[in-house]
């Protein structure tokens, strides 16, 4: 145990050294390293689903509902602040998490995957053909937000942006981490493991996955937010199946087994496809498919899994 | 810190290189995957030849120019951050970005933001420009506005009788934009027509049979759709072997990019525009022996022949290269600095593979001439080719700067399309 | 409304119904014996009818009536093949796994095959429209169809759904195949090889999807990413009806066509959101699918 956790302080540490240091030394990464964050915020209530052994094949509906709150707003109220996108966001899709949520953690496995998805190309759906609200498929642009009721120019912003998401996605790795560790957090697992014991016990299966699918859904608006501020634009895709089947794709390549995982699998992803569509124009999409395929096949816990097995054969020695 | 690190990088870079550099550095924007690489494959083996060909002359101002490309069809994240790292890592001089408008509305205010010029070298969504004044962005060309009005004034003096019409456009800006444009237009024009039908199936859609059969059911005697690529020849098509296309009268908006493709499929009489004076048997270039020569060359290279975006792709070459001479120039033979040729390219003239073109400085709005003709067979091609083109001069039919387009389009008399336009017949 | 448009929306949405229904039938079948998503399922369509104008336009210059077994051919070629491989090489060594890591596979699978069509076939759209002209048009109403697309699909469509039911009900393989749907553990109890079951539905599930993509070759023009709003498409078809079900994907299929036909007539906007919307609703009403088995937990 002891072990793990200096595992964890020491890619944490990596974490917020490489999000610091690397867009100071190239500053055309910043956003790189924001989007990456942010992502890994989504993914991380992806990981908390897994505990449960439940894939949501949807779960981009949150991240476009968080995307297009703050689009929403600032096309329809005026260009808004990071603060208030920031608490915006996560509440609406955390409404719509507990509406939907109610619906779907009554099913399990397949039936909770496609319910999700339907879900999801619903809302993508309406985001692509109400073109007179949304902008249908080119998706709204948004504009540069204030902080704090203060404006700046666009080198600041972007670095604000990159800390602010860095310490969002601190925050929300240690809650996450906490809330699995907690018996709220075994609960979810027991799922997965024997549902019908949980029930023995007393405790209701619905309302343990109900809690855990709002906090993803929380999760999925504020990553959704920080994205699209980071990008100004949203656009339906971002609601797209392909956009769900990625995060859960990041979750794998980083291994579902905790938080840190989220984070190591959306740097590889995003690196990925960043240095592909540079260099390989026409074949990123071949080398992210090989990788993904190498990673199940020779290792199943992810590349999280892979440094835990580096320190612990280092331990042995 | 960070920030203040960042910010330092990014000052340090180009601003005082006024020694001749090594190279002249263009970053492309294009898209290279999707549907749309139809127009972004071409176009990157255009650039491609043109900077060849530049180079082989000596580059410009003496400095050879070297390409670095982007693919637009890798999603909006990739974009972006390719978009910064072209700019802030490989330190391009200029930027042509890029095909898509969201791609354009997404880039320009970045652009913007990093002090870069960028042409704007193929997106036509005209509010870009009208929203907001930019100093680093430019259009080397045409916009939606004179684009679509050019084929509705085409309609009007070779159709003036019909009495319905019909649009089957791909639902995204592009096709919502144009049809706004088109219609407002129309209603200025000939009040008395009755739209029967506005249908914007999804982009990419595979399978138009409903539509057709609703169409065919509707009877309208124009049907305008200003989709392209694989939808555009999946409709035709498809509105082709059950007899549409000789039922009503079919206009195609930008269907010049699809006439080799197409082959014999289509039938004559159907109006074709090409978004500029695009066409390969330009009617006042064709006998130009090096418009041939690039033609020949680009169909040697490519296998087929030039497309509006290769011609798009030629222009923000030629404004590139105008906008540096005329920098040098007023620098007094002297490199110039980024901001000089920034300067430089406003208000600038040049020409491209058709009429001369000027990015006008009010609003950087490249303005162009547009030709609009109707299919034709010919034996020398196995495609239909344009015959009764009409070259529209750009002045008249471009929103005037400062107004927004729909709001100009509302202000358009009833007799606007009665303008007298050359026409030229195919071959002569 | 009136008769006449409600007469037009029905073939309309019959024509459409037929390819749907190839394509997800397929998925439907292999998720019922091995219990994968397949996400690729939508690449297989792609590659079917890629490969179907590619050796059409091979063999029209011999024959032009060549190329409807071209079409057969084609579907054949992508499905033993390509199916044969995916299944071995790709699925087999994690069948024991965890669900989301088969369905990733897959999904990385779709990526692969995305990608290696453009490298393949390019980016041009390709056109090989030689059966749709072979066969004469019909008109009703004013309205010209081709008979390629009103008649020709829903037969070969009808074939597919009798073959299937044949197959599956009345031969030794099929039985097998409906022996391990029901009950997997069961039929593997008693001895039945679930290795060769699992690759022989594989292939005719891919083989099915691509004979949709061949089918449907000559009325579109194929494009790099027209298998992605298949896969989603089928998906949405194949769990309305439920899972495994065959009859269930043949309804279904119809419905959705004949709602999206009705739809484009009278509020063109909704085209896109209909099938969705049935399939949330349905789902929600019953999540095993209209035609499903009560399966849903396993407690």
């Amino acid at each position: 145990m002891a072990r793990l956790s200096n595992l964890h302080r020491v890619l944490i540490a990596i974490a917020i050294a490489a999000s610091i240091i690397v867009p100071a030394l190239l500053p055309s990464w910043t956003t790189l390293v924001t989007l990456i964050l942010a992502k890994g915020i989504v993914v991380l209530g992806i990981i908390i689903l897994l505990q449960a052994g439940q894939v949501s094949f949807g779960h981009a509906m949150f991240f476009g509902l968080g995307a297009y709150s703050v689009a929403f707003w600032g096309k329809y109220l005026g260009t808004g602040d990071l603060l208030l996108y920031i608490v915006i966001a996560p509440v609406v899709a955390t409404l719509v998490g507990a509406l939907v949520g109610v619906f779907v953690v009554r099913y399990r496995e397949i039936f909770f995957g496609m319910l999700n998805l339907a879900f999801s190309m619903v809302l993508w759906s309406l985001l692509e053909k109400l073109y007179h609200f949304t902008n249908g498929a080119d998706g709204i642009r948004v504009a540069r937000p204030t902080i704090a009721g203060m404006a700046f120019p666009p080198e600041t912003f972007q670095y604000l942006l990159l800390y602010i998401t860095l310490a969002l996605a601190l925050v929300a790795s240690f809650a996450v981490q906490r809330y699995l560790d907690s018996p709220l957090g075994h609960m979810l697992k027991a799922i997965k493991t024997n549902e019908t014991r949980l029930e023995y016990l007393g405790v209701s299966a619905r309302k343990v996955l109900l809690i855990g699918y709002i906090i993803s859904a929380f999760l999925g608006g504020l990553g959704g937010a920080l994205v699209t501020v980071a990008q100004q634009i949203a656009t339906p895709e971002f609601a797209f199946w392909t956009k769900s089947g990625e995060f859960v794709f990041i979750a794998i390549l980083g291994g579902t087994a905790n938080a840190a995982g989220a984070f190591a699998g959306a740097a590889m992803f995003e690196i990925v496809r960043f240095l592909a569509a540079a260099k390989l124009a026409n074949a990123w999409q071949l080398i992210l498919g090989v990788v993904l395929i190498v990673i199940i096949m020779f290792a199943p816990s992810g590349l999280i899994g892979l440094l835990k097995r580096g320190a612990a054969s280092e331990g042995k020695r | 810190m960070g920030a203040l690190l960042g910010a330092a990088g990014l000052m340090a870079g180009p601003a005082f290189a006024q020694d001749k550099p090594k190279e002249v550095k263009v970053g492309i924007a294009t898209f290279l995957s999707g549907p749309a690489s139809v127009f972004g494959v071409p176009a990157k083996a255009a650039a491609e030849m043109i900077a060849e060909e530049i180079n082989k002359k000596g580059g410009i101002g003496g400095v050879p120019v070297t390409l670095s490309f982007i693919d637009e069809g890798a999603g909006g994240e990739a974009l972006v951050s390719n978009f910064r790292r072209l700019v802030q890592d490989e330190k391009v001089d200029v930027t042509f970005s890029a095909i898509s408008s969201g791609s354009c509305q997404q880039l320009a205010p970045l652009a913007e933001d990093l002090k870069m010029m960028n042409f704007m070298w193929d997106c036509g969504a005209a509010s870009i420009l009208e929203a907001k004044k930019y100093r680093y962005n430019f259009r080397s060309q045409a916009n939606a506005t004179p684009e679509m009005l050019a084929v509705l004034i085409y309609l009007l003096k070779t159709k003036p009788d019909f009495k319905t019409i019909a649009v089957v456009n791909q639902d995204y800006a592009w096709g919502r934009e144009s049809w706004e444009i088109f219609s407002t237009a129309l209603k200025q024009m000939k009040p008395d027509v009755k739209i029967v039908a506005e249908l914007f199936p999804k982009f990419g859609a595979p399978d138009y049979s409903t539509e057709i059969s609703r169409l065919m059911a509707l009877r309208p005697d124009v049907v305008l759709t200003t989709s392209w690529g694989g939808d555009l020849d999946t409709l035709v098509r498809q509105a082709g072997q059950r007899g549409l296309l000789r039922q009503s009268t079919f206009v195609l908006g930008i269907g010049e990019t699809s006439l080799q493709r197409l082959g014999k499929d289509l039938p004559e009489g159907l109006i074709v525009g090409a978004r500029g004076d695009h066409w390969f048997l330009h009617p006042e270039m064709k006998n130009d022996p090096a418009f041939k020569a690039f033609n020949e060359a680009f169909r040697a290279k490519t296998g087929a022949w030039p497309i509006y975006s290769v011609y798009h792709m030629q222009q923000a070459f030629s404004a590139l290269q105008g906008a540096y001479e005329k920098a040098i120039k007023t620098n007094g033979g002297k490199w110039p600095t980024r901001e000089q040729v920034v300067d430089a390219a406003s208000g600038l003239e040049f020409k491209g593979w058709g009429r001369p073109i000027t990015m006008r400085a009010e609003d950087n709005q490249g303005l162009e001439a547009q030709l609009v003709g109707v299919t034709k067979a010919d034996p020398a091609h196995n495609f239909m080719v344009l015959d009764n083109m009409m070259l529209f001069e750009p002045k008249s039919i471009t929103t005037p700067p400062g107004q927004k387009s729909v709001d100009w389009l509302k202000t358009l008399p009833a007799d606007f399309y009665k303008m007298n336009v050359p026409t030229f017949k195919h071959g002569g | 409304m009136d008769s006449t448009i409600a007469i037009l929306a029905i073939l309309d949405g019959l024509s459409y119904a037929a390819l749907v229904f190839l394509v997800s039938v397929g998925l439907s079948l292999i998720f019922g014996v091995l219990r994968v998503v397949n996400v690729a399922h939508g690449s297989l369509y792609a590659y079917g009818a890629y490969m179907a104008a590619t050796i059409s336009l091979l063999v029209a210059p011999i024959s032009p009536w060549l190329t409807f077994p071209a079409l057969l051919i084609a579907a054949l070629i992508i499905g033993v093949f390509v199916g044969g491989l995916l299944e071995t090489f790709l699925l087999r060594p994690v069948y024991g796994r965890e669900e989301v890591l088969q369905l990733l596979i897959t999904f990385a699978v779709f990526m692969i095959m995305d990608n290696l069509q453009r490298l393949i076939w390019g980016v041009q759209p390709i056109f090989a429209a030689e059966p749709v002209r072979l066969l004469p048009n019909v008109s009703l109403l004013g309205v010209t169809y081709t008979s390629y697309q009103v008649i020709l699909l829903p037969l070969v469509a009808l074939g597919t759904l009798i073959g299937l039911r044949y197959f599956l009900r009345h031969t030794l393989s099929g039985a097998v195949i409906l022996a391990v749907t029901e009950d997997r553990e069961a039929a593997t109890a008693i001895g039945i090889n679930a290795r060769n079951v699992f690759l022989i539905t594989f292939i005719i599930g891919a083989t099915l999807a691509a004979l949709g993509g061949a089918l449907a070759s000559p009325t579109t023009s194929l494009v790099p990413g027209m298998g992605t709003d298949m896969i989603v498409l089928s998906f949405a078809v194949a769990a309305t009806a439920g899972l495994g079900q065959i009859e269930g994907a043949a309804v279904t299929a119809l419905m959705i066509g004949l709602a999206r036909a009705f739809v484009i007539y009278i509020q063109p906007e909704l085209e896109v959101l209909v099938p969705y919307l049935i399939m949330v609703i349905v789902l929600l009403v019953r999540p095993m699918g209209l035609f499903g088995v009560n399966k849903v937990r396993k407690i």
